[in-house]
């Protein structure tokens, strides 16, 4: 899995690079996103329009992040699920707690609207 | 062994590294199977899951992420339905005792039984005398 970040306008996006986000590579990712809010980010995107599959620890990876968030007073949003990981994030009713949009421009544009 | 079943007995280190190779050896029966039609994709994406979760559960929990360990998966397609059975040398748990996850909670773990029992219809975990095995059934249509 490859990580790639940049920043537009304050947000910061995160770029999940890979087909799969599992056991094998959720605990990099969590990392990558706690270090982020850490460093003082208070708005990210993860995009996951290269990922294919994702598995419990890679939903878990997204709750974590999204908690790291809320404990930094910031906000974390998904862009880009493909139909499978979607199905994912319904059968573990995450869709209700994630905003998620449809790529990361989108996602970008919606820390500019609030 | 009629001429329409498919067994596959595969074994492979404790390492979740093994995970993408096992979760698309799962895809690709899928797509062999003639009858599922239409569902095929979405077959294989269950497979691939299911596969990953049961042997997450082995490598990390039931075997500690010992690297010097083997997971042996079994594979086993019929006419009419198809068992995945994940083995483990571990201490064992009791699949009933384990709870519905509490989804007002926001939990980062404990979700992998919920989604196997989710995309199979039989979900049993054995006791053997030297090992354990995680069996999951699915009726084909």
């Amino acid at each position: 899995m490859k990580i790639e970040t940049g920043e537009a306008n304050g947000v910061i996006l995160i770029t999940l690079i890979g087909e799969r986000l599992d056991a094998h590579n959720s605990d990099e990712v969590k990392g990558k996103v706690r270090d982020i809010f850490e460093s003082g980010a208070k708005s990210v995107v993860v995009d996951l329009s290269e990922v294919r599959f994702i598995d419990s620890s890679g939903l878990g990876a997204m709750v974590s992040g999204f908690k790291n968030a809320i404990s930094h007073h910031g906000r974390l949003v998904l862009s880009g699920l493909q139909a499978q990981p979607r199905s994912m994030f319904d059968l573990t009713r995450l869709t209700r707690v994630f905003e998620i949009f449809e790529n990361a421009e989108a996602a970008l544009g919606s820390f500019a609207e609030k | 062994m009629s001429k329409n079943t498919i067994e596959l007995d595969i074994n492979v280190p404790n390492q979740t590294r093994y995970l993408s190779l096992i979760g698309r050896i799962g895809e690709d029966l899928a797509r062999e199977l003639e009858k599922e039609g239409g569902r095929r994709e979405t077959l294989a994406y269950h497979l691939n899951t299911v596969l990953t979760e049961a042997m997450t559960n082995a490598i990390v929990h039931a075997h500690d992420g010992d690297p010097e360990k083997t997971v042996h998966i079994s594979i086993c397609i019929t006419e009419d339905e198809l068992c995945i059975r994940v083995f483990d040398q571990g201490q064992g748990f009791d699949l009933n005792s384990i709870p519905m996850p509490d989804f007002d909670r926001l939990e980062e773990h404990g979700h992998g039984i919920y989604i196997i029992r989710c995309l199979m219809d039989t979900v049993v975990y054995r006791r053997l005398r030297d090992h354990n095995v995680l069996e999951m059934w699915k009726k084909l249509r």
